[in-house]
């Protein structure tokens, strides 16, 4: 059973709070970052600073909580952690993939071409897949 | 002495929050591109996933904690099908 919020012991109210403060302190940087940053480049960067330490120290927070005030481990919340950590990068480098491909196709900002390297490589691959 | 650390700093917490929310809805209205938007929305749904679960530290009740998840994993298939209808035109191809 959840007990009330005041029988918490004040060890454990105080790291629940250190942990909880980290973490939206964090969110709040990131999104700080996210609008001031002047190219899409570069604000890429910012809010995985929410979505790594921000999202870790809320969960952590939380699992303090629940596992001290119900005097059993609750660990579920590092579901929602390892999910988030898992998922960022790979939403933001198809983003930031998409944004290239727009750039390169409009021609606009100093984006770099697409290196003769990269593409005698991807016929490589083709012709691999073709003789197979 | 520990309810009023832990409902001060749960406040707080949610504040901060609130603020990265709202700069994140100010660069998804305001954003130059469709890809600034994108992840302005981004943004906005992990930070209302952590609002939830600070509510649920809050309120001491475990329903909070499906409802992030739940938020979490939306926001991610929706993510990524923005960005693929970015890259292709299309979403399924």
């Amino acid at each position: 059973m959840i007990q009330p919020v005041s029988d918490l012991p004040l060890w454990a109210a105080m790291v629940v709070a250190a942990f909880l403060i980290f973490g939206s302190a964090l969110a709040l940087i990131g999104a700080i970052g996210f609008l001031r940053l002047p190219t899409f480049y570069e604000r890429l960067h910012a809010p995985t600073l929410g979505t790594s330490w921000g999202v870790g120290g809320i969960m952590l927070a939380s699992m303090v909580y629940f596992s001290v005030s119900s005097s059993r481990p609750v660990l579920h919340e590092i579901l929602i952690g390892l999910f988030v950590t898992v998922t960022t990068p790979i939403t933001f480098m198809l983003l930031a993939r998409a944004a290239l491909h727009r750039d390169r196709a409009e021609s606009n900002g100093n984006v770099p071409e697409k290196h003769q390297h990269d593409l005698e490589d991807v016929e490589a691959i083709q012709g691999n897949a073709e003789e197979n | 002495m520990s309810a009023v650390i832990l409902l001060t700093a749960i406040s707080i917490a949610q504040l901060l929050i609130a603020l990265a929310m709202a700069i994140a809805s100010v660069r998804m209205f305001r954003g130059p591109r469709a890809q600034d938007r994108i992840i302005g929305l981004d943004t906005l749904y992990i930070n209302a996933m952590l609002m939830l679960v600070t509510f649920g530290i809050g309120t001491g009740s475990t329903i909070y904690f499906e409802a992030a998840l739940v938020i979490g994993m939306l926001g991610f298939v929706a993510t990524v099908a923005l960005a693929k209808f970015l890259m292709r035109g299309e979403v399924i191809e």
